[in-house]
């Protein structure tokens, strides 16, 4: 009897033991996001592509995430507790972590750092981000030919870059099929806020656009829509294919998920490095959701297009493109070179109304 | 049958001893609700308490966060609470803190790399004036025409925010941002930068500021003719008039140094922990201060304790979410559940309770 019991304990204490082993091998990842996970757009796809990784590296990896923490003085502190915590790898998830990430990063030289959208790097420190544009081509296309009034609504977040290369490239691509286009623009000065969000469409729908496009990430902008009724939208960062077939009849999915396994994988191995990346409908980083709701030649057009951007064949930005005042930008054939991508602050011509503040 | 009896003097020993239950009572519902959502509650409770203090890993960094975090609290709350003593609602203090912040930072940018020691002091001056002048909008406002200062101060905090969304994209645009929005860091301009005073304490010039605040704040309302004039306007405004004390001055001085205060609080964090102005910069330290000022019973030294309790949380939340993976909206929820404990435990200072049968007599 007494021996069972010696067995089984000493059973229980090896197991025990190989756990504590396992956990010490484990790679630990943080994830510190803007939003809550739950926004079903932006966010929502950085989480799974954490599930992703889980699923992938199953026992080897650990995941910890914080949402919701507000782009200022509090992401420093949130990033350091996560280093802290014993991360060996961490992604910030939103343009706004880029100086707190600098700064964690410079204290704990032994975690490596990925941000999201940003441009600071160092030897810890890596830049990852998405061509979101090229799916804005396959949308501007839709977009144009579905027109009835020939009023495209645009809900943009903020003034930068990122966000105005989205409406360019949109109505570039409208236009090229539909001279008469005109762009609305409301900035929300917010990536979420579903009030907001839902205002700003509500305003678009009263000037009569029958299409609406978003570069914000709730769903508030398809709902209101869906009660309007004969209005098409896109999704944004995720599906949203609650909204399908209509009103969302395609949508922009970023896919995170590759990436971030990559990038465990690296840590894992050992062969991280840092670097900066920004990959698009080629690389599978920007996916375009499933066409649903249209005539199905527009449908194969749209397909098309999708798979010519990503093979490289087609660039959003081919000229001749002049920008808004008519001075000249790309000449006939001419594609834009990723510095003037990542720095564009300007309006292309043919667009109304002006960048704030600039 | 228990029944409530109007106090004629709110208790003192209630006042002082509900805060402590309150957050009692929030330690006991925040558990349940932990519970509920498949967490052991102790271990929630303890995270949230327990561990930003004396964790080994953690403590040695959260305790000077506290400072970091609860100072511009206390600093704003201590403003609001001169005013709330007289009964003036001074509810834009989010957007003076903005203000602050804007003008504060203006100044040191403007002066862009130069190594001068005065630019701080400068820097100082212009976020309390930033501060002071936002809310004299509302005080002059009420003065001269009698508005609500409420509405006035609270609309204000929307004004504020779109400047500061302008100002960023634009007039203190970081020239070499890539076009991003958001000014310059102040990390990379020593002599605007709040640093430390003593390194690895958390202790900027804002915490000190707090400190010397809550101090002066004291001897004020218990040394001093214009502290008892702030308290006798709260208190009885008739006796006030008749006492000579002119209305629009108590109105003027108290939205005057909330103002002044929540600009100073913006601008050591603008220069310090934030570290630059940003579009999302404020992130509702002045609407917080509201509940600290109340927490704190409109007490200076009860502000201080309520501003570091208040710091617990959020910190002491952060790490809840890291640890037990709770969401973010549970910790929100559990900060909700104190403030809603401590005003329903205002009823005890308030009401005397009486368990008699002969109550419902009384009243009929």
């Amino acid at each position: 009897m007494r021996a069972v019991k010696t067995l089984l304990a000493s059973a229980a204490l090896a197991t025990g033991l190989s756990g504590a082993a396992m956990a010490q091998d484990k790679t630990k990842v943080g994830f510190i996001y803007v939003g809550p996970i739950g926004d079903g757009g932006y966010t929502y796809e950085h989480n799974q592509a954490r599930l992703a990784v889980e699923e992938h590296f199953g026992d080897k990896v650990e995941t910890v995430y914080q949402e919701s923490v507000p782009e200022g003085a509090d992401a420093e502190r949130a990033i350091t507790q996560m280093a802290l915590s014993g991360a060996d790898l961490i992604f910030t998830t939103s343009f706004g972590f880029m100086d707190p990430t600098v700064a964690v990063a410079e204290k704990f030289p032994d975690v490596k750092f990925e941000h999201a959208t940003g441009y600071k790097r160092a030897e810890n420190l890596s830049t990852y981000s998405a061509r979101f544009y090229e799916g804005r081509v396959v949308m501007g296309h839709i977009a144009g030919k579905m027109t009835k009034t020939n009023k495209i609504g645009y809900i943009a977040a903020f003034p930068i870059p990122e966000v105005i290369r989205g409406i360019n490239a949109t109505y570039l691509a409208a236009q090229k099929v539909n001279p008469d286009v005109e762009f609305s623009i409301i900035w929300a000065y917010t990536w979420f806020d579903p009030s907001k969000e839902a205002d700003a469409a509500q305003a678009l729908l009263e000037q009569g656009a029958d299409v609406i496009l978003q570069h914000t990430d709730s769903t508030a902008p398809q709902a209101a829509a869906e009660k309007a009724g004969n209005v098409i939208t896109f999704g944004q960062a995720s599906d949203m294919a609650e909204y399908k077939p209509r009103p969302r009849v395609t949508s922009i999915i970023d896919n995170w998920g590759p990436y971030y396994i990559d990038r465990v994988q690296a840590v894992m191995d050992g062969t991280w490095e840092s670097h900066d990346v920004w990959q698009g409908i080629g690389d599978g980083m920007v996916e375009i959701g499933e066409i649903t709701g249209l005539p199905e030649d527009l449908t194969k057009e749209a397909e098309d297009l999708r798979d010519r951007v990503g093979s490289g064949e087609l660039h959003a930005f081919t000229g001749p493109i002049n920008k808004q005042d008519g001075t000249p930008w790309l000449a006939e054939g001419e594609t834009a070179s990723d510095e003037d991508l990542l720095t564009m602050e300007f309006f292309v011509e043919g667009l109304t109304g002006e960048i704030p503040s600039n | 049958m228990i029944h409530l009896e109007k106090r004629p003097q709110p208790s003192k020993f209630w006042a002082g001893v509900t805060p402590i239950l309150a957050v009692i009572a929030t330690m006991v519902a925040g558990g349940i609700m932990f519970w509920m959502l498949g967490k052991d509650p102790i271990e929630a409770i303890r995270t949230i308490f327990w561990d930003p203090l004396f964790h080994e890993t953690f403590g040695p960094y959260s305790r000077p966060q506290l400072l970091v975090k609860a100072a511009p609290l206390i600093l704003i709350a201590i403003g609001l609470s001169l005013g709330f003593r007289a009964g003036i609602w001074n509810i834009g203090a989010e957007g003076q803190y903005i203000m602050g912040a804007i003008c504060g930072a203006g100044v040191g940018l403007a002066f862009y790399p130069s190594e001068s020691l005065l630019i701080f002091p400068a820097m100082v001056l212009a976020g309390a004036i930033g501060g002071w002048a936002w809310a004299m909008i509302p005080g002059l406002l009420k003065v001269k025409f009698g508005t609500n200062e409420i509405l006035v101060s609270l609309m204000l905090v929307y004004v504020a925010e779109n400047l500061l969304a302008s100002v960023s994209q634009g007039l203190l645009k970081n020239p070499e941002g890539m076009g991003f929005p958001g000014s310059r860091n102040f990390r990379d301009f020593p002599a605007a930068y709040n640093a430390e005073i003593i390194g690895g304490t958390g202790m900027h010039w804002g915490v000190a500021a707090a400190f010397v605040a809550v101090i002066f704040t004291y001897i004020l309302l218990t040394r001093h003719i214009l502290g008892f004039q702030v308290r006798l306007t709260g208190q009885a405004p008739r006796a006030a008039r008749f006492a000579g004390v002119k209305p629009s001055v108590v109105i003027l001085f108290c939205l005057g140094t909330s103002g002044a205060l929540a600009g100073l609080a913006g601008l050591f964090e603008v220069s310090g922990p934030a570290g630059q102005i940003s579009i999302d910069f404020n992130s509702g330290y002045g609407f917080t201060a509201i509940i600290v000022a109340f927490l704190g019973r409109l007490h200076p030294i009860g502000i201080l304790l309520a501003g570091l309790l208040m710091a617990l949380t959020y910190i002491g939340g952060e790490l809840a979410q890291l640890m037990l993976t709770l969401p973010a909206a549970a910790i929100q929820m559990f900060q909700g559940m104190l403030l809603f404990f401590l005003l329903a435990m205002d009823v005890l200072s308030h009401y005397r309770i009486r368990f008699n049968k002969t109550a419902a007599t009384v009243e009929g």
